[in-house]
């Protein structure tokens, strides 16, 4: 049995706007263990952002975390004060994001900006943090580090600052480097060595990571298990061999058929019609079902839980439960999947 | 039937001039596009992939004359496009259309979606007016867009809506030829694939031929006939997209291939990981621009430019800028993570 380092269990983070609460992140459950890479994969808007930035409490002021639970060693982040948190960040759980211009400081070098959270939670003098962050841009692979030290973020290319983005996320031996779409603004070449840079990083270091990415061709090199997110919602969480081969939920058959490939030929893509709902009114169902081709009176009626199948993995659909009303052959996306009763138990109701 | 040119590109240059110094003198120049010749064929669909900076996207404003080319001429359906006077030219851009990536910016906000189709069609006079309300109809119902939306501004549609409404406009004035310029770049996945089918299905309608202009060798492969790779202002292989997927000879096409991560997690991995970045376009590197990162360069690269050739192993129309493409294929030359890379 894996040790589970991380723990997210439905975890809700809403925006009160002046037009009324959006719902960001509505029900989100996952487990990271140790040592390992989870993905978390979902397009614009499904809140796979606001889920890791609500997992470091760095939600903006008029949103709120209104429930759930994030298990760290055993205990709750949630009820840690901000003077706690402060130590969590950039200490035991740090970040990187997507865009390494707009996260880095222009105005500072990029020694400065190293050196400022080794200082912080390592009470190291200024000099010795200097010689540190010139090490960990050796890490990172970036050439003569110590004359980079000197400069400032304009003078670098894209794959080198983000590749100083995570020399700044390592600088505190962090147990758990959430990577908020790392590679998205970086051409293929530069993304296929900043992953590899990940990687290796990750085992060298023994780091567990959480990959947040719309690329699923990202998730399948890179993750041990995915969750899938629409709507604010996990819909779908398993490792990653069985997500791929065997995907359950209507959403995720879906997008996994309208992914164009490079590598096999696709007569025709099949395209999940319509568009996600507005987050301000979400229908009372299922989120995906005004989208789903099998959608029944149930979907449109009541929101299915997140359950477990027998094989332990979690899929949030009716198809797989025993309320079921539909056919016991239900074809979505040209996919056959058999609805079936056995084993499934809900893991949190709503 | 031979097939009939519809563009031909020869020669293209597109150089960007810096100023700088004392008195604004051009100091240098940013050679986006440096000498590339191609030809597309009616009712095809050629795709140009590179990464950021290789000059993809100059390439399509030049055709356009978005932007005045530097060097080169460009015929389209028997006009040669460089030497027509601005008049001409705007007349010509019936034929001649574009779909930009940013669907947010590339829409007068100010408009209604009505307006907008019909402020093309008065420019190019293509439906007499009093027919133009039941042709707009037409148009968004051919996008998949209802009637009802007609009298909406653009900020109440979704991305992939708004998309869907620049392809409209692009198909208002009956266009030959429509520049697809990283068109679904910004629209999520199951979006993309509804707008990529639409294409698709509208080229079979109304016979167009597309250059279409993308990063993501995905959605390339899915929509192209032949694919063209450009790195650093030139190209380096140029194909069917059969040849180009499945065996690509340049080693530059070939590292950017294997780099696109698979989406199935049970393959085998082997990346080719180039080292170092793209160098800049002001100062390229002599010989091979792509010497500097390949792993198979020899002396010559430093400074004899590869022209593109059909090299003995591959089917006609099928070219590649390299000086060792058959070397490189028998094995008499080698590099660590070539030989078992999967692309």
């Amino acid at each position: 049995m894996e040790t589970v380092l991380l723990e997210v269990r439905d975890l809700r983070t809403s925006f009160f706007t002046d037009d009324g609460e959006v719902k960001a992140v509505d029900g989100v459950s996952f487990a990271l263990p140790l040592g390992k890479t989870l993905g978390i994969v979902g397009e614009s808007g499904s809140g796979k952002s606001i889920t890791a930035l609500s997992i470091l409490k760095l939600i903006a002021d008029n949103g709120k975390i209104i429930g759930g639970e994030i298990h760290y060693k055993g205990n709750d982040l949630l009820t840690y004060s901000d003077k706690q948190m402060r130590d969590i960040r950039g200490n035991a759980i740090s970040m990187i994001f997507q865009e390494p211009m707009t996260s880095l400081n222009p105005v500072f070098t990029v020694g400065q900006q190293i050196s400022e959270s080794i200082m912080k939670h390592q009470n190291l003098s200024k000099k010795a943090a200097l010689v540190k962050s010139v090490e960990l841009l050796k890490l990172v692979g970036i050439p003569s580090p110590d004359k980079r030290i000197k400069q400032y973020p304009y003078e670098l290319s894209g794959g080198m600052r983000q590749r100083v983005m995570i020399a700044m996320a390592l600088a505190c031996n962090p147990e758990i480097l959430i990577a908020d779409e790392p590679t998205t603004a970086l051409d293929v070449t530069i993304q296929a060595q900043i992953l590899r840079l990940i990687r290796e990083l990750q085992m060298r270091l023994g780091m567990s990571v959480i990959m947040i990415t719309h690329d699923l061709g990202v998730v399948a090199e890179t993750c041990d298990y995915v969750a899938v997110m629409y709507a604010g919602q996990v819909v779908e969480y398993s490792d990653v061999v069985t997500l791929f081969q065997k995907p359950k939920h209507p959403y995720t058959i879906g997008l996994m058929n309208s992914l164009p490939r490079h590598d096999v030929e696709v007569e025709k893509l099949e395209s999940i019609k319509g568009n996600v709902p507005n987050p301000k009114e979400m229908p009372t169902g299922c989120r995906f079902a005004p989208r789903c081709p099998a959608a029944t009176d149930l979907c449109r009626r009541e929101m299915p839980a997140l359950m477990k199948d027998v094989e332990g993995n979690d899929v949030r659909c009716w198809i797989y439960s025993e309320k079921w009303e539909g056919e016991s052959e239900v074809i979505v996306y040209g996919e056959k999947r058999i609805a079936e009763s056995r084993g499934t138990e809900t893991i949190l109701s709503d | 039937m031979a097939k009939k040119e519809l563009l031909k590109v020869e020669g293209l240059k597109q150089y960007f001039p810096i100023k700088g110094g004392m008195m604004g003198r051009t100091v240098n120049h940013v050679k986006a596009v440096d000498d590339i010749s191609f030809t597309i064929y009616e009712g095809e669909t050629v795709s140009i992939v590179g990464e950021s900076g290789c000059g993809k996207s100059t390439t399509g404003r030049a055709i356009l004359r978005l932007e005045e080319p530097t060097e080169g001429s460009i015929t389209f359906d028997g006009h040669e496009l460089t030497t027509l006077s601005k008049r001409e030219m705007r007349k010509l851009r019936k034929d001649l259309q574009i779909i930009f990536q940013d669907p947010y910016a590339s829409i007068n906000p100010r408009q209604t979606v009505a307006n907008l189709l019909n402020e093309a069609m008065t420019i190019q006079k293509v439906v007499p007016a009093k027919d133009r309300r039941k042709r707009i109809i037409e148009l968004l119902e051919t996008v998949g867009l209802n009637e009802y939306q007609a009298d909406r501004y653009p900020h109440e549609f979704s991305g992939g809506q708004r998309q869907r409404i620049g392809i409209a406009r692009a198909l208002s004035v009956k266009p030959k030829l429509i520049i697809c310029d990283e068109a679904v770049s910004a629209l999520d996945v199951s979006i993309q694939a509804q707008v990529l089918n639409l294409l698709k299905e509208l080229q079979e309608d109304f016979n167009l031929t597309y250059l279409f202009i993308s990063h993501d060798l995905g959605v390339v492969r899915h929509i192209s006939d032949r694919v063209i790779v450009m790195y650093l202002g030139k190209i380096v292989e140029i194909g069917d997209k059969y040849s180009i997927f499945e065996n690509p000879k340049h080693p530059y096409s070939k590292a950017l291939l294997s780099a696109i991560p698979i989406p199935d997690p049970t393959r085998v991995k082997k990346h080719i990981v180039l080292t170092g970045d793209v160098p800049s376009p002001i100062d390229p590197p002599a010989g091979c621009r792509f010497h500097t990162r390949c792993p198979f360069a020899q002396d010559i690269c430093k400074v004899e430019e590869p022209k593109l050739f059909t090299h003995d192993s591959m089917i006609d129309g099928h070219q590649a800028a390299c000086h060792f493409v058959e070397e490189i294929e028998n094995g008499d030359l080698q590099a660590k993570g070539f030989e078992e890379a999967v692309f």
